[in-house]
């Protein structure tokens, strides 16, 4: 007897053209990831839950009236992905474009320099001028903790640190403020990070950080290497443990 | 209170009000208020008590009259004369005239196209029954319909009379009511919860607040019928924080309404039982959104989420919440107790009823109005609205706010219903309507939008915290006479792009203010951009000539 009470069901669809198979509780991007298509994310960090916001990682579903998130959206039967079709290939750039317009993303000098997401991404994209014109705004930067620093003129708000305090240690120090073009990241209310009484300084919110927007204390350009191994095992052990 | 009681209760009041002496009406809606209205009941109360006229002249305040324009507005029942323009010195002409008839004073003829051209469903007590009073929404057959939904309709039945009457969301999108319900009645849940989206925000906009203000149970009745139908027994009004006036009237009406067992505990003597609490929002556009009104109630940052889930299947605290809006609930009663065929029987083939509109901008009547769907923009403008004053000339129509675009004189003969004014590049919207006359600029009305976008966005998905602040740069451009053909281009491929990669509502649509003035307007940007010129004359066109010899 088949079990009726099963929580998913195994379905087919087909990315760019190759017919794969998928539980239905999986997201586009984990059937495509399985099958060795990679889609760029930024918000996205296996471990954390999803909040479909950088939109980078958007493809085009056949009969879908809009462009969906592959990180948030679950696969159906019978549907028909293209993850690299030219008009989602060229809104990833534009999107990598205004992260580098909207700060100072300067790689050169910065601590993640090859170590970093954001940059990772613009080469894979195939990033290789920014149009659009650069807002540079000067954010005062927070180095009051006694390990960390916390740069807002290299942070892309895709709110890791603040998944990563909330969800996995349980502080919720960081959360952000204010709205729009105007919205950071802060700790606390917008206290200073070294007079944060929530936090542990356990440091999980430097190593999931995609950009130099978190680092060490000491690091200097091209230094600050992040270690993500702590997320997956802790994912896999909660598991266990539930 | 059961069905029979409440309908002797309002054959009572009836009998009273007839037997009742004359009755002065004052408008206390918002905009007659800031026009000092409150002064004109204040002489008014003053001035009976000084004549001995206290118990012959029954003075009441109501809400929104109509005619903003021509406010503070007072309403005298026996010879039915609308006195405009009302200041407290006109007070003992008004008084006067109860003895002799209406002659003296600024009288505004009540057989205007303005009046006698709409057709009231939504705002049928509007400026006739005092909001804070029940007994005279009872009067008027309020809370009919949800005693006979609860004591005589099954919630298949309720849904199906909502079904058959072709109503369809009054927040903008035109979602088919009826279909939205029957999904959160299917949903497996123990619990389930109906919100009322009051957030209204549109710049322009104040149709909700005058239904809340006017008329707020027959708000809670509808949310009411709507939780019967759909299996809730708790719901939330959100209502902005920027509308203290609704958020007191509901919050009297919750309270009177609970006391007379027309809501809380076993509504009308059945098992049917559902609560009301008012939530206030702290003032973000965004919050109009449903998954941020959601998140917002919770207590969370008011910030989108994607759907799916929608809220029908898994909304507020996760479970199936049903999310309407204040005009939707608005219309549930009249549909219930007329039947859906009468409802049916208004409006066009795909948008039924009516809509009502906030009137505003360059025309000669401003106000809110209510008009059957499928009139055209040529009637609301130019009967309804009196036309262009100022010897101006017509030039567009805004609907929609800041997700909606503006409509030129071409489409003026074009019968307003959600999917004509969809085909032209507009939307409905939650009815906002600002008319635009010559002395408007087209670059600067899109400019305007954008900025507002650009303040009002959250800030969570990239294209639409980065793409606004972006388009309003280059529109700034554009407007300073420093842009080119190259800032151009890139307007209109981040337009595209906004539009389609914005994770909620708010993004998708912050581009069609722009993308509709380009589709009509094209020649106002080229000559910001070639002549250097604002046709209007608004731009301050600031540009020098090297910066035109550099492009």
């Amino acid at each position: 007897m088949p079990d009726a009470t099963a929580l998913y069901q195994v379905v087919t669809l087909v990315i760019n053209g190759v017919e794969i198979s998928a539980r239905s509780d999986q997201t586009i991007m984990q059937a495509a990831e399985e099958n060795e298509i990679e889609i760029p994310g930024l918000c996205h960090l296996t471990g954390l839950k999803d909040i479909g916001a950088c939109r980078l990682c958007v493809v085009e579903v056949k009969g879908a009236p809009r462009l969906v998130p592959s990180c948030v959206t679950r696969v159906a039967e019978g549907m028909e992905i293209f993850t690299h079709s030219e008009r989602v290939v060229n809104y990833r750039r534009t999107i990598l474009e205004m992260l580098y317009a909207e700060r100072n993303h300067v790689c050169s000098v910065c601590v993640s320099n090859g170590h970093c997401d954001l940059q990772a991404l613009a080469l894979k994209c195939g990033l290789e001028y920014v149009h659009l014109p650069y807002m540079t705004p000067r954010l005062k930067i927070d180095a009051s903790h006694d390990r960390f620093v916390y740069d807002p003129n290299r942070c892309v708000l895709c709110t890791r640190c603040v998944r990563v305090c909330d969800e996995i240690e349980g502080a919720h120090t960081w959360d952000v403020m204010g709205r729009g073009i105007e919205a950071r990241v802060v700790t606390d209310l917008g206290q200073p990070w070294g007079e944060s009484e929530t936090c542990t300084g356990c440091g999980k919110c430097v190593h999931v950080c995609p950009t130099g927007a978190l680092f060490e204390k000491g690091k200097s350009v091209a230094e600050m290497e992040k270690r993500r191994q702590f997320l997956p095992y802790l994912t896999v052990m909660r598991e266990v443990k539930r | 209170m059961n069905l029979d009681e409440l309908q002797k209760m309002a054959e009572q009041e009836r009998e009273v009000k007839e037997g009742q002496p004359q009755k002065i009406r004052v408008c206390m809606g918002t905009g007659c208020v800031a026009s000092f209205s409150d002064r004109v009941l204040q002489a008014l109360n003053e001035k009976c008590k000084e004549m001995g006229l206290e118990r012959d002249v029954l003075r009441l305040e109501v809400g929104c009259l109509g005619l903003c324009s021509n406010g503070p507005l007072v309403k005298v029942d026996k010879h039915n004369t609308l006195y405009q323009h009302v200041t407290p010195e006109d007070v003992p002409t008004i008084l006067e005239s109860l003895k002799e008839g209406p002659g003296e004073g600024d009288i505004c003829p009540t057989d205007l196209p303005f009046f006698t051209r709409q057709q009231k469903i939504v705002l049928e007590n509007s400026g006739v029954i005092n909001p804070d009073q029940i007994e005279e929404y009872i009067a008027a057959d309020g809370y009919l319909a949800l005693l006979t939904a609860v004591s005589q309709m099954s919630p298949t039945e309720v849904i199906a009379e909502i079904t058959h009457s072709g109503l369809r969301g009054r927040g903008g999108a035109g979602y088919p009511t009826g279909l939205k319900w029957n999904t959160v009645a299917k949903a497996p849940s123990e619990k389930k919860y109906v919100i009322c989206n009051g957030d209204e925000g549109d710049p322009g906009a104040f149709m909700d607040r005058s239904v809340m203000e006017d008329d707020p149970h027959r708000v809670l009745e509808g949310m009411a019928i709507a939780a019967y139908a759909v299996g809730a027994d708790q719901g939330y009004i959100y209502v902005r924080a920027e509308y203290p006036r609704a958020i007191k009237r509901l919050k009297t009406a919750i309270n009177r309404a609970e006391r007379l067992g027309l809501l809380g505990k076993n509504i009308g003597g059945t098992p049917f039982s559902f609560h009301v609490e008012v939530r206030v929002g702290a003032g973000a556009f965004v919050c109009g959104e449903e998954t941020a009104l959601i998140a917002s109630i919770e207590g969370h940052r008011g910030q989108p989420r994607p759907r799916p889930p929608y809220p029908a299947q898994s909304g507020l605290w996760g479970f199936p919440t049903l999310i309407n809006n204040v005009e939707t609930f608005a219309n549930v009663p009249s549909i219930i107790r007329r039947g859906a065929a009468w409802f049916a029987g208004i409006g066009t083939e795909k948008s039924k009823g009516t809509k009502v509109f906030c009137l505003t901008g360059a025309v000669a009547h401003t106000g809110l109005i209510e008009v059957p769907m499928g009139i055209t923009l040529r009637e609301i403008v130019f009967d309804i609205g009196g036309g262009i004053p100022n010897g101006r000339k017509f030039k567009a129509v805004q609907t929609g706010g800041p997700s909606g675009g503006c409509i030129p004189e071409q489409f003026l003969d074009m019968p307003v219903d959600y999917d004509s004014l969809k085909s032209v590049g507009s939307i409905m919207g939650s009815g906002g309507m600002i008319v635009i006359d010559d002395s408007s600029c087209m670059v600067d009305v899109a400019k305007y939008f954008m900025e507002f976008c650009m303040s009002e966005s959250c800030g969570k998905c990239i294209p639409c915290r980065v793409g606004t602040a972006q388009m309003y740069h280059l529109l700034q451009q554009i407007t300073a006479g420093e842009a080119t053909m190259t800032e151009l281009a890139l307007l209109e491929e981040l337009c595209e792009m906004v539009r389609d990669t914005s994770l909620c509502g708010l993004g998708q649509s912050a581009p069609n203010p722009v993308i509709s003035t380009l589709r009509f307007f094209r020649e106002e940007y080229l000559a910001h951009i070639q002549e250097r010129r604002c046709p209007a004359g608004v731009c301050p066109i600031t540009a020098t000539e090297g910066v035109l010899s550099h492009a």
